[in-house]
């Protein structure tokens, strides 16, 4: 499949604070990013609509605001100089296609291919399909994991990149997740900053129900990492956070309070919306909702 | 390509693991190795104390231990994992399969203790299905090397090879088959070390010093056996193994695994497609094994030369 690249600055150097018109383009571009996702999940007839509209603004701030990106991917001078994003809970794949292309790692064209034969956009990413695309995600519990061994290489090289991953909270009953949580403390990467998407719910209903992840924040600090916690749709929040990460001399988890299902209010915060497509009249319902 | 010394002295694979480590982490700074707490036994503690800056020991955590390796071939290194076969393919199945296959990153996992001589520790700790979980997975290539040789050999190709690879090292001293002179080694060739004309035996890894053994009694028999190594398990070197079985009509494979999934396996999916002659598996039958001590067990389970003679007369 032929991938249009669109003009964009090969590098977006960090910003150290967010202006009042950064925070509006923000916001309507997480409303756009919103509508992809749904067109995709629909399109598609399967996804996960909860998980991944809980994800718009984390997903928006970081690779406009935050990450050295770089659309022209491997085919760049400063490639190697990236940061690096590791999307751990791979079912949030329509929001992490829907941010590469709205920063030209490949056109919007391709973004309803999503799901189809063919398609460069696997229903859970894969890095020999999709550019922009750091590993392959999609099996729980791995994302932190593959951040410490990104992070080890680069400090190896002494390379400066920062590695962003983003994981599920119902993926904290990984055991999985601990073990690379220990090797991050213990190898004192500070150049990994965890998101995890505290919404709250999982498939099956309440993480709290199905088992408990919580106190997270005590957990994580009694493992030795920093802990931050926000309001994971709050645009200012989040780009704060990171900045406030980046000068720590232990890795930081940002737990991330967030809606699953946010911006289409018959979704919200019902778990029945993990991994089902909108019908017909359900995705006219929520794409006149985002429209307003 | 065989060694003419017959001293017959026993020399431990893991030990020449660990020094090739070592000599390939002089030639190539990013060659990086991680262990999941048992660097004495895989003897990868030899890279540690050299190179420590580039050792990981990962702990007790061998899933983990899997995907970081996977994150730090991201970046360009060359990364050798290592632990029990059992708890490399068994406990991390999900992370080799989906954080390193699929994506096709180049990640080595040499896993050591495999097979029923790890003795005296028992079923839980003996890996006899490792080969066929690792057959299965797209993108990786499975080698089985038979002495400490080949073994310098494979490791080196490994590190030069782009690509994921599962290489199974036994936890037993074995003796020197090839000649270090001489071998080469050649992923994509299995190697006829006996010509014969009246059966064919294929096998890898320490069973083919047995082998050779059975080959020999059966030799003073009057049966000319062919005796083909097959180092590399996937992919198959389907042409070696369909001569062979053309010129002698008649296939046995020999290893210490699981008789489900190995060689064995893999010999009779490449002969039943092509030139389907019959074939027995010899090795471990569809069962758990158990303590003992490594010669006993290799009786008992009659995989020693010997009982592969009587097994094979017997069958013939």
């Amino acid at each position: 499949m032929e991938i249009e690249r669109a003009k964009q600055p090969v590098m977006t150097e960090k910003l150290q604070s967010l202006t009042e018109n950064d925070i509006q383009e923000l916001k309507k571009l997480c409303r756009e990013m919103r509508k992809d996702i749904l067109m995709m999940i629909h399109g598609a007839k399967s996804g996960h609509p909860g998980g991944n509209l809980s994800a718009v603004e984390i997903l928006a701030v970081l690779y406009k605001k935050c990450m050295k990106t770089c659309p022209d991917w491997k085919n760049s001078p400063d490639f190697e100089k990236r940061d690096r994003f590791i999307l751990s809970k791979g079912h949030a794949s329509a929001a992490l296609y829907s941010i590469l292309a709205r920063c030209g790692y490949f056109s919007i064209e391709e973004l309803p291919g999503f799901r189809k034969l063919g398609s460069n956009l696997q229903g859970h990413p894969s890095c020999r399909h999709a550019k922009g695309v750091e590993v392959s995600t999609g099996s729980l519990g791995q994302g932190l994991s593959m951040a410490c061994g990104v992070a080890l290489g680069l400090r190896l090289d002494k390379n400066p990149a920062t590695v962003y991953v983003y994981l599920g909270d119902g993926e904290m009953q990984e055991g999985s997740v601990w073990e690379a949580v220990m090797n991050a403390s213990h190898h004192n990467l500070n150049n990994i900053i965890a998101f995890i998407d505290r919404n709250r719910l999982q498939i099956d209903g309440c993480t709290e129900n199905i088992k408990a992840i919580d106190p997270l924040q005590d957990k994580l600090e009694a493992f030795g990492w920093n802990v931050i916690e926000i309001d994971g749709h709050d645009i200012e929040e989040i780009f704060e956070a990171v900045q406030t990460a980046k000068t720590m001399d232990r890795p930081t988890a940002i737990i991330a309070d967030t809606v699953k299902g946010k911006g289409v209010s018959y979704m919200e915060n019902n778990a029945g919306w993990h991994g089902k497509a909108p019908n017909d009249a359900e995705y006219e319902a929520a794409m006149n909702e985002l429209c307003k | 390509m065989l060694n003419k010394d017959n001293t017959k002295e026993k020399k431990s694979i893991r030990s020449e693991y660990g020094k090739t480590l070592v000599e390939l982490g002089h030639k190539n700074k990013n060659i990086v190795v991680l262990d999941a707490d048992l660097s004495c036994s895989t003897q990868t503690a030899m890279f540690g104390k050299e190179f420590p800056e580039r050792f990981f020991n990962i702990g007790i955590a061998e899933q983990d231990a899997m995907t970081t390796a996977a994150g730090l071939s991201t970046t360009g290194k060359i990364p050798f994992v290592s632990t029990f076969a059992m708890f490399a393919t068994g406990r991390a199945y999900d992370q080799i399969r989906n954080s390193i296959c699929y994506p096709r990153f180049n990640v080595k996992i040499v896993a050591t203790h495999g097979g029923i001589t790890v003795g005296e520790d028992g079923a839980s700790h003996q890996a006899l299905e490792d080969v066929a979980l690792m057959r299965l997975i797209p993108n990786m290539m499975v080698i089985v090397p038979a002495d400490c040789v080949e073994t310098h050999e494979v490791i080196k190709f490994a590190a030069e090879y782009d690509g994921p690879v599962y290489i199974r090292l036994a936890r037993t001293n074995v003796v020197n088959i090839f000649n270090p002179e001489t071998y080469k080694f050649n992923p994509k060739k299995a190697y006829v070390i006996r010509e014969g004309k009246d059966v064919t035996l294929v096998s890898n890894g320490e069973t083919l010093t047995e082998t050779l053994d059975c080959a020999e009694i059966l030799s003073k028999q009057n049966i000319d056996a062919e005796v083909i190594h097959m180092p590399v398990v996937k992919p198959v070197d389907k042409e070696t193994i369909i001569a062979s079985a053309k010129k002698t009509n008649r296939v046995f494979t020999i290893e210490n695994h699981s008789i489900i999934g190995g060689i064995g396996s893999a010999v009779c999916e490449t002969l039943s497609e092509n030139y389907p002659v019959k074939v027995t598996r010899i090795g471990i039958a569809d069962e758990f094994g158990q303590s003992g001590e490594q010669r006993m067990l290799m009786n008992y389970y009659k995989l020693t030369g010997e009982c592969l003679a009587e097994r094979i007369v017997k069958n013939l």
